[in-house]
This record gives structure tokens, C-alpha cells and sequence, in this order.
């Protein structure tokens, strides 16, 4: 398909000029999509649409061209994008193109390419032999790297409303607690079963991405989570190291921060047990090590170990221990889970404010997102944001597992 | 009181074809002519209590007389047109002269576009209309939108004898419109429907369109028209206006008649 992005401003909604350059593209085949439309307050004010246009062949395109620009369609001009280079490690030039999530391709030596790895409020980095073009972090950037500058030259997409028309087509950023949840669970339970589906034949290696936080354990999730994950619908872990330390807690002491998950209370000295089972498993090195060895017998991170769940621990600064897996460093934590972002096809963000948001910046707009939370701050947090396509639900982490398991199967 | 710019029509004649109304071989008669001009002065000034102004004619521009076409004025701004055909391009200092020595604040539009004046954008209180596609480009009603504050309807004009959007279009004071439909596409048509009601549109027939019966002078309740348009003279006594017929075939042959030769000031 050949693209050309056109303008149109003027008095152009009620003298109809819009729907005849729109009607013109269409009937001479071509199609287009509305990027941009700001239509004036005023009477007196004018509006203004961008279209994108795509075309069949070139001939086409110049055709359609020729015929709407008389009605004022004005051909975006062209320019390639400027580039500058780092000036030092760490460092982007200071006009440097701020990215969002949306797809994105940037024009160099007359042409477009498409910019790797969406992802918000990154830099566009390009190399030249052979020609690549990627979003980096800054802290990523080295010196000398050739970083996008300035706006020219550079193309974002919208969104493109999905096929399915399931709870994700809609993308409502709309949160509520007063919305009923089981369309939605059911809508993410199908998605999941098609992603495994898909693995299963070979022909796409999609995956499912769990961000989770440890009220999943407290409150009661745990077993549903496990045996979600044990049933292979989960590829990808990102949590912090709470999540780890009570999963594992659970299995040795029977507790979640001291309280018995059985009798839901309190046990003596249970506040201790977290701290237990972390010097357990940092004396024998690793989780998969506490697992394999038989400490672990089951649990989230049990199952994670045996179905060869992708693992990112990323610490904070109120951790215990932490667990030998925890990566430290924020920044080495957020590039390992940058790095497990690609063929993410879904993502369920569950009862962690912290790893909902540090997810969400992650992933392009074109990876279908759930937010799980109690508080309705979280989704809605996600959103403001920048996390657009996300769908909140205002709900308890466990009863959102149970409901998921029941939908996948799940007889427990 | 309504205050008109003419412009005697002393070097009035066909000297080129730029519309399809224009044959040098079917020259005007001058006298006929300079007779025509001279009565529609009257009728506009002794009948309709118009006051007249006039600009000097200049040799070798025959134009110069339809100064419906030396911009646009509103509200102590003139944006003076900047033609397409060069043949008439050398009328543009003349009335960007008149215009300034006259104090209005002159505008111009982007050097890159063209526009012909009230030739094309003529309006109701509440919106204007813009004539586009023959001799304005659409892009002048963006600009003028700006600088007059006021909303333009572009509307598609398809008929080339009917060049100016005032050869086929004719708002009245009272909210009326006389306009000839087959000269605009169709979305145009279903603009000026949705805009006007039904009962104060009157489509001109076929015979007194061409006769330029929409190039008419509306002032309060009279209405200036070419002669030879008696369903339009009708229609228009049935809304109350007095209708002031003036023979102008000399200006036919060049694609004009009484509303191409006058420019409204206020």
C-alpha cells in the first residue's frame, strides 16, 4: 500500500468539502483513515482534518492526489527526519522525538520505515547499515548513537480497531466498580485460549504477559493463579519480590505475611516467615534452585519453574532481602523487562499500582491490556498515563483469578 | 444608505475570451454600451437610492468595469483580488489604488492563490458562500475566514459559462436566494438546501439563468435584473421587492450584467 498523509482546513463540515474529498478518495479505490479532525467552536472558526490515504499502486495515489486537491487537499510535504548524535552515554541530543506507543515510522532517504519496538516516552534511534530504526531508552543511549530530532519526517498510526469484536475492541477507558466483569473475564479467557491455541500449532509464538502484586497471594488468588499458570496460559512474569517471597511463603509455612491461608488469621511469630523463606532461598542461590531442589513444591513460582515461565523480579526500595532473583537496579530491571515485551498479545496487569504502570509504559498500544484492581485509582492511573488501550476492572484480584481459571477450565 | 463602486465602461469591449460568453468576433457596440452603463447609474441611484461611486477607466482594460471583481469589502477591510487569468491581472493596482486612497485597511491573500472578488464570496448576515473551482481556489476561503471573522461555505461551481459564483447565485436582503442549480455540484446544492428553506430559494429557470438573472443588485426590498426574466420578476413581487429590469446585453457578451458591474461598499 502507498501512503500520503493530506490536510484539509477551512469551513469543511457543513459545506461538505470533507465528505466529497472523503467520498473522492473512496471511489477512485483508494481509503483512508481520519488521524486527525479539530472542528471549530465558532461559527467563524475553521476546522481541520488530516487524512492518511492509502493507495493500491502509485498511479493511483496521484490520481486521487490530483483530483481532491482542488478542493483544497493540501499533500503534506515530505521531509526526511534529522538525526543528531548522542553527545555522550546516557545522554540524547536535547531536541531529541519524544516517542508515544502508538506504531511509528520515520522517512529517511525518501522513504518510511517502521520504528521498532513501540513504546511511550522513549527516543527514536537509527542505524543506518543496515538501515534500523528502534525506540531506546535514554540510559541505553551511547554516545555517537544517531538519535530522531525535531518532528519532520517522523509518522505515528492510530490504533486500529481490532477484528475481534470482544472487550478489548471497544477500548473504553471508562473504569467502574458499577460494570459487570464476567464479558470481560470471559472476553480475556478466550483470548488466552487462542494465544495457547496459536502456540500450539506453531504458527505464532504470541504471549501472555502477568504482571501481578503479592494482594494476589493475601487475598486468596494464589491457588487459581498457579493453576493458570501450571495450564500453560501464562508465558511471561513480571512481579516484584513480595509476590515471590509470600507464593513461597504460602508453600513452606501455610501463611501470607503471617497470616494462616487456611484459618485466616494471624499465627504466632508468622511475621517472621516471609523473612525465613527469603534466607531459604538465598542460601540455595536462586528460585529455580528452591524449586528443583524440592524446598518449593508449589505454588506461583513452583509452576513458573516447571512450565519455563519468562521470570523479571524487579526490587524496591522496601524489600526484604530481597530474593536471590531480584534485580536491583530499577533500570537493568526495566530493560530485562523491555526485553520480554516482544509477541506480548496480551497483558494482564493485576493489583500492583507499581508494576500496572511500569508495564503499561512498556507496551505498545497494540497490545490488548486488562488492569485489575480493587482501587479504581489504578486503571485509572494507567490511563491518565498514557495506557489508552487498557480496560479497567475495578475488582479483587482473586476473585478475578478464580472467575479467569473457571473460564479456562479450571475445576478447583 | 447602500454605496456602489462602478466604473464607466470608456475602453469596455471584447478583447480577449477568458469565458465561454466571450467571442472577439461578437464585439460589443460602445455606444450601446456606455447607453446601458449610463441607465443602470440612474436606476440605481434615482430608484433605489443607491450612491454611486466611480473609478477612473484605464485603456486596455475592458474589465475594469465589472468591478464586482476588485475584491472584497467588510468592515473598513478591502481584500482585493488576485486573478487567475492574466489578461485581467493588471487590474488588480488599480483597485488596490482606489481602495487604499480611500482608507480601507487592504489585505492581501497569499501571493500563490487566486480570488476574484464579490465576484465569489458573497453572503447572508449569518454565512457567507465562496465560489471555488473556476477562478478562486478554495484555499482564499480559509484566509478569509480569518480575516473577516465570519463563516465561508465553499461551494463547487461546474458550469463554466457560469464562471463567478454571482452569475448563478443571488442572496436578497431578506434571507431570500435567487440561484440557478445545474451550475453547482451536488454537494453544493445539498448545502444550500440544508441552509435556505425550501420557500425562500427560488431556482431560476433555465431561460433566465442564462440570462443572468441571478447577476442581480439587491438593495433593501429592490432588486436590479437584466431584462428578459419575468418568473424571476414574479417570484420576486410575490416576496415584496420592487424589481428595477435594465437592458445590459452589451455586458452579456463578456459574461457579466448589473451585478458584475457594481462593488457594495458598506
Amino acid at each position: 500500500m502507498i501512503r500520503q498523509t493530506i490536510t484539509i482546513q477551512g469551513h469543511i463540515i457543513d459545506s461538505l468539502i470533507l465528505a466529497k474529498v472523503l467520498d473522492a478518495i473512496v471511489m477512485l479505490g483508494g481509503s483512508f483513515t481520519l488521524s486527525e479532525v479539530t472542528v471549530g467552536t465558532r461559527r467563524e472558526d475553521t476546522s481541520h482534518a488530516t487524512i492518511l490515504i492509502e493507495a493500491p499502486t502509485t498511479e493511483l495515489l496521484q490520481e486521487i492526489l490530483k483530483t481532491i486537491q482542488p478542493h483544497g487537499a493540501v499533500v503534506e510535504t515530505e521531509e526526511d527526519c534529522t538525526v543528531e548524535a548522542a553527545p555522550a552515554d546516557g545522554i540524547l541530543p536535547e531536541d531529541f522525538y519524544a516517542t508515544s506507543h502508538l506504531s511509528t515510522q520515520i522517512r529517511w532517504q525518501g522513504s518510511w520505515i517502521d520504528v521498532h519496538q513501540p513504546e511511550m516516552d522513549l527516543a527514536i534511534r537509527l542505524k543506518t547499515s543496515p538501515l534500523f530504526a528502534q525506540m531506546v531508552s535514554m540510559g541505553s543511549v551511547k554516545k555517537g548513537d544517531l538519535i530522531v530530532t525535531g518532528r519532520k519526517g517522523v509518522r505515528v498510526f492510530p490504533l486500529e480497531r481490532p477484528k475481534e469484536r470482544d472487550a478489548f475492541g471497544f477500548m473504553e477507558a471508562q473504569v467502574s466498580s458499577e460494570r459487570p466483569h464476567h464479558h470481560i473475564i470471559a472476553d480475556v479467557a478466550k483470548r488466552m485460549k487462542a494465544i495457547q491455541q496459536q502456540r500450539k500449532e506453531g504458527k505464532r509464538p504470541g504471549k501472555v504477559l502477568f504482571a501481578g502484586g503479592p494482594a494476589i497471594i493475601h487475598a486468596g488468588g494464589r491457588e487459581a493463579l498457579a493453576w493458570i499458570i501450571e495450564a500453560g496460559y501464562i508465558h511471561v512474569l513480571f512481579c516484584g519480590n513480595a509476590l515471590a517471597a509470600h507464593d513461597m511463603e504460602a508453600s513452606l509455612y501455610g501463611t501470607s505475611l503471617g497470616y494462616n491461608l487456611g484459618i485466616g488469621r494471624s499465627v504466632p511469630h508468622g511475621h517472621e516467615h516471609h523473612l525465613r523463606t527469603i534466607n531459604r532461598v538465598r542460601a540455595l542461590g536462586s528460585i529455580q534452585r528452591a524449586i528443583e531442589s524440592g524446598l518449593i513444591k508449589e505454588g506461583i513460582m513452583a509452576a513458573c519453574v516447571r512450565q519455563g515461565v519468562q521470570m523479571v523480579l524487579a526490587g524496591t526500595i522496601r524489600d526484604d532481602g530481597p530474593l536471590p532473583d531480584v534485580i536491583t537496579d530499577s533500570i537493568q530491571a526495566q530493560e530485562a523487562m523491555r526485553a520480554a515485551i516482544p509477541g506480548v498479545e496480551l497483558a494482564l496487569l493485576v493489583a500492583s499500582t507499581l508494576h500496572a504502570v511500569a508495564t503499561g509504559n512498556l507496551l505498545p498500544a497494540s497490545a490488548p491490556t486488562v488492569c485489575v484492581d480493587i482501587n479504581p485509582a489504578v486503571p485509572t492511573k494507567l490511563s491518565d498515563r498514557g495506557s489508552f488501550q487498557a480496560v479497567g476492572l475495578v475488582m479483587d484480584s482473586s476473585s478475578f483469578l478464580w472467575e479467569l481459571a473457571r473460564e479456562l477450565g479450571w475445576r478447583g | 444608505m447602500s454605496r456602489l463602486l462602478m466604473c464607466p465602461p470608456d475602453y469596455f469591449g471584447i478583447e480577449y475570451e477568458i469565458n465561454p460568453w466571450m467571442r472577439v468576433s461578437n464585439q460589443s457596440n460602445g455606444d450601446r454600451a456606455r447607453t446601458q452603463w449610463k441607465t443602470l447609474t440612474q436606476v440605481l441611484e434615482s430608484e433605489v437610492g443607491a450612491k454611486l461611486e466611480f473609478m477612473e477607466p484605464v485603456p486596455r482594460l475592458p474589465d475594469l468595469v465589472f468591478t464586482a471583481n476588485a475584491g472584497v469589502i467588510h468592515d473598513g477591510k478591502a481584500v482585493p483580488s488576485q486573478f487567475r487569468h492574466p489578461e485581467r491581472q493588471g487590474e488588480e493596482r488599480y483597485f488596490i489604488d482606489w481602495f487604499t486612497r480611500k482608507g480601507y485597511e487592504v489585505i492581501n491573500l497569499d501571493p500563490d492563490i487566486h480570488f476574484e472578488g464579490a465576484g465569489d464570496l458573497l453572503g447572508f448576515p449569518d454565512f457567507w458562500i465562496g465560489g471555488y473551482r473556476q477562478r478562486s481556489d478554495i484555499r482564499a476561503y480559509v484566509q478569509l475566514s480569518e480575516i473577516f471573522q465570519k463563516e465561508i461555505m465553499p461551494v463547487e461551481l461546474v458550469d463554466q459559462r457560469f464562471y463567478h459564483l454571482d452569475t448563478c447565485f443571488c442572496p436578497l436582503s431578506g434571507g431570500e436566494l435567487l440561484y440557478f442549480p445545474p451550475c453547482f455540484d451536488s454537494y453544493a446544492q445539498n448545502v444550500l438546501a440544508t441552509r435556505i428553506e425550501q420557500k425562500k430559494r427560488f431556482a431560476v429557470p433555465s431561460q433566465e439563468g442564462e440570462r443572468f438573472a441571478c447577476n442581480a443588485v439587491c438593495i433593501e426590498r429592490h432588486v436590479v435584473l437584466p431584462t428578459g426574466c419575468p418568473e424571476t420578476m414574479a417570484w420576486l413581487h410575490k416576496q415584496g421587492y420592487t424589481t428595477h429590469p435594465v437592458e445590459l446585453d452589451e455586458f452579456l457578451k463578456a459574461g457579466g450584467s448589473a451585478k458584475c458591474l457594481t462593488l457594495a461598499l458598506d
